[in-house]
């Protein structure tokens, strides 16, 4: 919404705040200024001059030499180029020192051009007279200025008058942000009554007086709404013996201001109210009208009807069309038909202003893709109070302006007509909500000032219809807290029973999660949620897959964002990939972050939301590096079992041979591996990529914080050692899991120390050699304790086909 | 036998101030005291000497070896000092060679935005609670007082699964959830990723994240809500930071308002930052509306609240200077290792 500060003071007389203080003290009450432009702030000492005399140069032949009265009683001299300009003609003159906004072919120069006094092929010239483009508009919004050259005004301008002023420049255009609730806001009026109450000055709304002849609109036109549940009011009238001519300058000035271009009377006025009452209205020749009569009813389905914009458009039967006896006429609240159109032969007029339903206009618009700017109105909800105000007032221009001859009588199809509503004043209730102590006349003074009366008999405010948006104690508060102004509302801290704040257990073990990951030398990233449902190819899933059902979004940004993400991978090879492109080296990232998996598809219910702990690198590490990161979060989260390792997982996007399944308490908790080198080429990652995802929920059930201290070995340990030879296929996990079996309770810790295959080896075997720890904690251990449990566990690697190297 | 233990004093003396190092120190004191030296040689010869001078006898040679052995320490301690020096002059290194470097990584600036904000609402003892993404159409719009046809839950917002399902466009579902748990009073935070419709670009991804807050309880106040905000923003973004509320509308708050601080930046002067206004734009909210709290079974004759609502990438972006949103997810750790 913008309005000009000329129209709004127009309103509201006393209204004297500069526009810095406008827009502060507006925003502040709650009509957001979102800022302002001055139409005058690039221009300078302009005035009216005249000129007297034009001679030509003697060294030019394309200039000419004015003499030109300024008001000083001294004529100043000006050479111009300008084409136009004859002896007698009134025209704007930019001082010496002063500043025009552009050049003549309309290119502004922000902070304007300064004009200095100069000599032009030797003849001096004391300033400069200007072009419309030059003062910083154009001839859209000044029709009356030639196509070339200077602007010249008309006779009655008084020579030494600020041109400024003269041309409506003297304004500034206000851009508000207005709340959906507010629809009301969307008129200058509307504006104007803020800012009233906002400065505390007075409110002057035009007075809108009687209009018509003695004839009656009911000989003219008979109006039928078949759907009242979409036009809740439907108000017509006529004028006749239309005189097309263009609108009076203040008009002009004042629809420029708003951006709006004049065409001719009938046009104007229609804008004119439209920015004054925001109430959109129609015009129909109503000699094109059949039957003279008006049905206002839904289109039949597969109805075609050509706009005035000469476009054919396909209807439905949701959609509201204005019809006479024979055909539609218009589509409602959006266009008006070509067949009913306003052209310069128009002799007699039906003038509408309806109220149509909301949401029946958005749907339609969005329908038939034609989106105007009274649908745009009509689509926040308009009140059907207003239309009447409006046709009225549009009549009384009619006749001030001489546009034609308003028929007496209007009709006005409003069968259920919209009340004010009441709600109880209730101090007690504001200044509880508020935290406030605002007197009870107060409260009522600042909600005078916005037109809401009160009845003391009954103890009520009476809502007038334009505020539909208040409904409740909480709406009145807002009005009283808006004009007491929120800067004066005292602050606090709520002071009830005290809470404990605190992260779920889920978030402490995310907050652990990108800790370890951080030490480890992983950064966070950030993925999307939605991705491309060719993801699944690119990362080798099985057609038949679960996988591939998603949850998928009927309306996304492209098919790239349609369905939502069933496994973490695309997101982390994706930004490795853009790490790998730009050259960065050794990237370690990691990501939290949801899949979502439906629990059936078509979806019907929510989708289940895992959290994944995805860690991916590429460069320095290998698999054993990112292993080393996932049991150093699961120990840091408690989960300090050994996990086991499933090489036999056979997931797709992995290396065959290089991964593994996480598996703890007997349930896959995660798992990880080298990227399969196909899925690495698929994004175009030239390096070995390594991947491990923990499926968090998992781990929730399995992890704790609690930790009990085991006390410190009192004893020596005695360390034994282990060589053997080992088939291949044998994993030192099996031979792990002997020692862990077998090696009873003094077997502390092993670890593996040297792993060879190769020369000295025979073929298919490998040397694996570990140390192990015996300690007892209550006792010196004591040779048999320790060669029974290796006798155990020699037994037990021999059964398995393992040399013992000695 | 006196002169020869003097001469052996003499002799032992200058040998050791002649000795280089700790193990010619310890060579002349093997030589003197040790079990095949002078002076124990000396002491065997004790049982030549007559019974009554014996005693005289050996006091003179302990005296002798007590002067020798303290000769000794106090060679022995100048050696070890000299070694010491000598030893911490050899190791001295060039300390402005370059350091070994943990690779350590780094938290999203996104996160660490997050738990700066965790933290200033977990110490007024909010919790931290979380809501689904893939939401009911119901929790994101009509419970929070959005009626069906309200112009937000257009498609052009709002990424739709089916017509009751949908992205959530806001963390404020949460607060439904939680009210209708029905445990009061109610004092949390809900972050979490928000989806709409729009085309990424520097200031704009269809996916983001929201800060919700919520505290119900009886007489809860705007002027709590006030002084709860400017609390916030002062940990934030600095002691010194002001608040502007100014009204504005949000269907499931009443009253509402739009909440300004000054510029970090400038101080409230205006700058480029702040595009001259002294201020910036961080968040919304106000009183929960009375419908809101019916819907969600509280009665609004008993307990009042406020909510509030924070854009966590603005956030971010303010705070570190960030230009464009779009490096918030493209994960370049060339960016990612500047936080």
């Amino acid at each position: 919404m913008n309005t000009s500060y000329e129209w709004i003071k127009a309103l509201v007389p006393g209204l004297d705040a500069t526009e810095q203080e406008y827009m502060d003290a507006m925003t502040l009450s709650g009509s957001k200024v979102e800022g302002y432009k001055k139409l005058d702030q690039d221009l300078d000492k302009i005035v009216v001059g005249q000129i007297k005399k034009i001679e030509k140069h003697p060294d030019a032949d394309k200039l000419i030499i004015c003499q030109v009265d300024i008001g000083t009683g001294e004529d100043l001299q000006i050479v111009t180029g300008a084409p136009n300009v004859s002896e007698g003609d009134k025209v704007p003159v930019v001082l010496d020192g002063g500043k025009v906004a552009g050049d003549h072919d309309g290119n502004m120069t922000a902070g304007g051009v300064k004009i200095k006094k100069g000599k032009l092929r030797g003849v001096e010239s004391f300033g400069m007279m200007c072009s419309i483009e030059e003062l910083g508009s154009n001839r859209d919004m000044y029709p009356e200025a030639p196509e070339f050259g200077i602007y010249i005004f008309e006779d009655n301008a008084q020579v030494g008058a600020d041109a400024i002023e003269l041309l409506g420049l003297r304004d500034a255009n206000f851009e508000y942000e207005i709340t959906s609730n507010r629809v009301d806001c969307f008129s200058v009026l509307g504006i104007a009554r803020e800012a009233a109450a906002t400065f505390k000055k007075e409110f002057k709304p035009p007075v809108v007086t009687e209009t018509g002849n003695s004839e009656n609109v009911n000989d003219y036109i008979k109006v039928t709404v078949k759907d009242t549940d979409l036009c809740s009011r439907y108000t017509a009238r006529v004028v006749k013996n239309i005189k097309l001519a263009p609108s009076p300058k203040w008009m002009q000035r004042r629809l420029a201001a708003h951006g709006i271009r004049p065409i001719n009377n009938l046009v104007d006025i229609t804008n004119y109210v439209m920015e004054e009452y925001g109430q959109p209205m129609h015009a129909y020749d109503l000699d094109t009208i059949a039957g003279k009569e008006i049905i206002v009813r839904r289109a039949a389905q597969g109805e075609k009807f050509v706009t005035l914009d000469g476009q054919e458009r396909n209807l439905d039967e949701s959609i509201l069309m204005i019809c006479d006896a024979k055909k539609p006429v218009g589509i409602a609240g959006i266009m008006g038909g070509e067949n009913s159109m306003i052209t310069d032969s128009v002799k007699t007029m039906l003038f509408e202003a309806a109220c149509f339903d909301g949401t029946n206009i958005r749907l339609s618009s969005k329908k038939i893709g034609l989106r105007t700017d009274a649908s745009s109105i009509f689509e926040k909800g308009l009140d059907p109070n207003n239309a009447m105000d409006a046709m009225n007032r549009a009549c009384q221009l009619i006749e001030e302006l001489g546009a034609g001859e308003v028929v007496g009588g209007a009709v006005d199809v409003y069968p259920v007509k919209k009340e004010g509503k009441t709600i109880p004043f209730e101090p007690e209730k504001y200044n509880r909500l508020l935290g406030t102590d605002i007197g009870r006349e107060e409260m009522l003074e600042y909600l005078g000032r916005l037109e809401l009366k009160y009845d003391e008999a009954s103890n009520q405010i009476l809502i007038p219809s334009w505020r539909q948006d208040l409904e409740c104690d909480a709406d009145i508060a807002e009005e009283v807290a808006r004009f007491y102004g929120y800067d004066n509302i005292p602050t606090s801290l709520p002071n009830g029973e005290a809470t404990t704040g605190k992260l779920s257990f889920k978030l402490r073990i995310e907050k652990v999660a990108r800790d370890v990951a951080e030490f480890c030398g992983f950064s966070q990233g950030m993925c999307y949620s939605f991705e491309s449902p060719k993801v699944f190819d690119k990362l080798l899933i099985p057609k038949d897959s679960n996988l591939r059902k998603t949850v998928t979004i009927s309306n996304p940004l492209g098919e790239d964002f349609s369905i939502m993400r069933t496994l973490p991978l695309n997101g982390m090879l994706t930004s490795l990939s853009t790490n790998f492109n730009r050259r960065n080296k050794n990237v370690r990232l990691y990501e939290l972050g949801n899949i979502y998996l439906p629990k059936q598809v078509p979806v019907t219910e929510l989708p289940e939301e895992r959290m994944q702990f995805t860690l991916g690198m590429y460069g320095e590490g290998d698999f054993f590096t990112l292993k080393g990161v996932v049991e150093e979060f699961l120990t840091k989260i408690g989960m300090t079992e050994k996990p086991v390792y499933n090489p036999k997982a056979d997931r797709p996007y992995f290396h065959p041979g290089r991964q593994a399944d996480i598996i703890y308490d007997k349930r896959v908790v995660g798992y990880l591996g080298e990227i399969h080198p196909v899925v690495a080429g698929n994004y175009s990652i030239k390096e070995r990529v390594y991947l491990a995802v923990l499926d968090m929920p998992e781990l929730y059930g399995k992890a704790s914080f609690d930790r009990k201290y085991q006390g410190i070995a009192e004893f020596p340990a005695a360390a034994s050692y282990i060589s053997m030879v080992v088939p291949k296929e044998i994993l030192a996990g099996d031979i792990e899991k002997v020692f862990d079996e077998k090696g009873g309770a003094y077997l502390e810790s092993y670890q593996l120390f040297d792993i060879y295959e190769g020369n000295q080896i025979k073929l298919g075997y490998k040397s694996l050699a570990y140390s192990l720890v015996f300690r007892g904690k209550e006792k010196n251990l004591e040779e048999a304790d320790i060669t029974g449990a290796m006798n155990r566990i020699l037994k037990a690697l021999e059964q398995m086909g393992i040399e013992l190297r000695k | 036998m006196k002169e020869k233990l003097q001469k052996i004093r003499e002799e032992a003396i200058e040998k050791i101030q002649n000795s280089e190092d700790l193990s010619k120190l310890n060579d002349v004191r093997v030589a003197i005291l040790g079990k095949k030296g002078e002076l124990t040689a000396v002491l065997k010869s004790m049982k030549d000497v007559l019974p009554e001078e014996r005693p005289a006898f050996g006091q003179l040679v302990n005296d002798t070896r007590a002067d020798i052995e303290k000769k000794l320490e106090e060679a022995k301690a100048a050696l070890e000092a000299k070694e010491m020096e000598l030893r911490l002059k050899n190791e001295v290194i060039d300390v402005t060679l370059p350091a070994k470097k943990n690779k350590i990584g780094h938290r999203h600036p996104n996160t660490i935005a997050l738990e700066e904000v965790e933290n200033i609402f977990v110490g007024m003892g909010y919790e931290v609670v979380e809501g689904p993404e893939v939401e009911l159409d119901y929790y994101n719009f009509e419970a929070l007082n959005i009626p069906a046809n309200h112009p937000a839950k257009d498609e052009q917002d709002t990424f739709y699964i089916n017509k009751d399902i949908l992205l959530r466009t806001q963390t404020s579902p949460v607060q439904v959830r939680q009210m209708e748990k029905g445990k009061l009073p109610i004092r949390m935070i809900a972050p979490g990723r928000v989806f709409r419709s729009d085309e990424v670009d520097a200031t704009h991804s269809p996916s983001f994240h929201q800060i919700e807050g919520l505290v119900i309880d009886k007489h809860i106040t705007f002027a709590d809500l006030k002084g709860t905000l400017a609390e916030f923003a002062k940990q934030l973004f600095g002691e010194d930071t002001k608040v502007k509320f100014r009204p504005h509308h949000f269907p499931f708050t009443e009253p509402s308002a739009e909440v300004d601080v000054t510029c970090f930046k400038c101080g409230g002067k205006g700058c480029r930052f702040c595009k001259g206004e002294g201020w910036i734009e961080i968040l919304g909210c106000g009183m929960v509306h009375p419908k809101v709290l019916r819907m969600s079974g509280i009665d609004p004759e008993e307990y009042s609240g406020f909510a509030f609502g924070v854009g966590l990438e603005r956030i971010a972006l303010l705070k570190y200077e960030i230009d464009d949103m779009r490096l918030l997810y493209e994960n370049d750790d060339r960016f990612l290792k500047q936080f």
